[in-house]
């Protein structure tokens, strides 16, 4: 999967939580869930949930912790996939 | 004219001291209640540390019927008959014998009751086996269960009913009950909440990523109030209760009296400007704090101690802050403050009644009990108010008359109490 692709899988999984709709349509790399999208913090955990099922990964407790911004998330589900 | 309400009795069942003298000796020493569970590892939670009370079966039975023991499984609600009885017969009263007592009733909080024996029901229901469930599941499992087990067995006649708020359900229950006497609809309320735990009471909070999994190997520490290293709440059970009453009846029968609760308030952030179902609303909580030194008829000044909601997420400093603009006083003008937290972790429904005991030993015993694990204060804390304002050693002294207890819940959902000194007249 290339970068493109998993760009736009991952507005896919953030898709039901924005709560910026201007934000969304310009999301990129350097986008910041919370900040960026207004999304509520308690549904981080929805989020990589949805990234689990999407792409057949686990993601561990310490590296949720990172996953803030869209880049930091590709750079995990990434690893996830190469080392599948 | 609204009278006045005074505390003559507690009962406490907390992680770390069953029954007031064991508690009070407990908080006084710092004494952690929190210990590493293998049965939440094997279940796969990332936080495998809590706060369970110790009971023993021998000890159930001086609260609970052979009979009433018999298929039981809702320990919240042991927990809420064990606090409430304890804390009716420390105010000096005894079992109604034929007829009720129509001027002593009960408000009792919790958040969800018998969760173990609902899952009981649950898999007895789904193999058709429905009537398995023989006649206690509803008493068992009803949110009422805390009040109705309570009641009925010293019989309380006057109002018998159940709250809930979330986290902010044990500071309610006693503000609800003080409306109430002050009203003048009831001479005697027993009032405080229970939780119970286990995966099932804490399996959410875990998917929610809200508690620490940075001490599974180090329980007693993992509980961190306002520290720079907090990294999530601790949960725990118990319950707490307290028997309010009004002042001539308490005069009038020469009680013991604890202390005076002055007024409070309760509200919410309607879930806006910052408020979410998850998070406060920071204008809400200020606001709480404000109407509550309101009622109370005191000024911000008068707050000798803070005993706080104090979580140990990250939100801590946010409440400090909220404290700060409240009361208008920070730096070495700020109050005492601490958190029980740090000690029996976050008791969910039962926090806000086990902590209004804290608070109450405190004022009646002439003492500050210490913040535990919080060596390392949060920077954003250290750098509005002083350090020396949260205690890490128990202090003794008779300089404090006015406490002001909150507790914040999810909903956005606020309560905040004044208790002060008793003094005769």
């Amino acid at each position: 999967m290339d970068k493109k692709e998993l760009i736009e899988a991952l507005k896919e999984v953030a898709q039901p939580y924005i709560q910026d709709e201007e934000a969304f349509r310009h999301m990129t790399e350097e986008t910041n869930f919370i900040d960026d999208l207004k999304i509520n913090s308690a549904n981080l955990v929805d989020i990589i949930l949805d990234v689990e099922d999407k792409f057949d990964i686990v993601i561990e407790d310490n590296e949720m912790e990172d996953m803030l911004t869209v880049k930091s998330t590709m750079a995990i589900i990434s690893r996830k996939l190469q080392e599948k | 004219m609204s009278k006045r309400v005074v505390v003559t009795g507690l009962g406490v069942v907390a992680p770390n001291g069953v029954g007031v003298i064991n508690f009070e000796k407990a908080i006084k020493a710092g004494t952690s209640g929190i210990e590493y569970f293998e049965s939440l590892k094997e279940m796969q939670f990332s936080c495998c540390i809590g706060g369970v009370p110790e009971v023993s079966e021998e000890l159930k039975l001086k609260y609970l019927t052979p009979l009433q023991l018999r298929n039981f499984n809702s320990p919240g609600i042991l927990y809420a008959c064990m606090a409430g009885i304890d804390a009716w017969y420390d105010a000096g009263f005894s079992y109604a014998e034929d007829e009720a007592h129509w001027e002593s009733g009960c408000i009792f909080g919790t958040g969800i009751s018998g969760v173990e024996k609902m899952r009981e029901a649950t898999y007895k229901l789904d193999s058709g086996k429905v009537k398995r469930l023989g006649s206690n599941s509803v008493a068992q499992t009803m949110s009422s269960g805390v009040s109705a087990y309570l009641s009925g067995i010293i019989g309380l006649g006057n109002q018998v009913t159940t709250n809930s708020s979330a986290c902010a359900t044990g500071t309610e229950a006693i503000l609800l009950a003080y409306e109430r006497l002050k009203a003048g609809k009831a001479e005697r309320m027993i009032a405080g909440s229970s939780s119970e735990q286990g995966p099932y009471i804490w399996g959410g909070f875990d998917a929610m990523r809200v508690m620490t999994y940075k001490h599974n190997a180090s329980p007693t520490t993992g509980s961190r109030p306002m520290s720079e290293s907090a990294s999530g709440f601790v949960p725990g059970s118990g319950a707490g209760a307290v028997v309010l009453e009004t002042l001539e009846s308490a005069q009038a029968r020469n009680a013991t009296i604890y202390a005076e609760v002055m007024g409070g308030a309760v509200n919410s952030g309607g879930q806006r400007s910052g408020g979410t179902m998850t998070a406060p609303n920071s204008t809400a909580v200020q606001h709480c704090i404000k109407s509550a030194i309101q009622d109370a008829k005191i000024s911000p000044q008068d707050i000798d101690l803070i005993n706080g909601h104090l979580t140990a997420t990250v939100k801590d400093p946010v409440e400090i802050q909220n404290w700060v603009a409240a009361l208008g006083r920070e730096g070495n003008q700020f109050p005492y403050i601490h958190s029980l937290k740090s000690m029996v972790g976050h008791c969910l429904s039962a926090s806000g009644a086990i902590e209004s005991v804290a608070a109450i030993l405190g004022l009646k015993g002439d003492f500050i009990f210490p913040n535990t694990n919080c060596e390392d204060i949060h920077p954003e804390i250290s750098s509005i108010i002083d350090k020396r304002k949260i205690p890490t050693t128990v202090i003794y002294t008779e300089e404090i008359n006015v406490i002001a207890k909150a507790s914040f819940g999810f909903g956005d959902v606020n309560a905040c109490i004044i208790f002060k000194k008793y003094k005769n007249g």
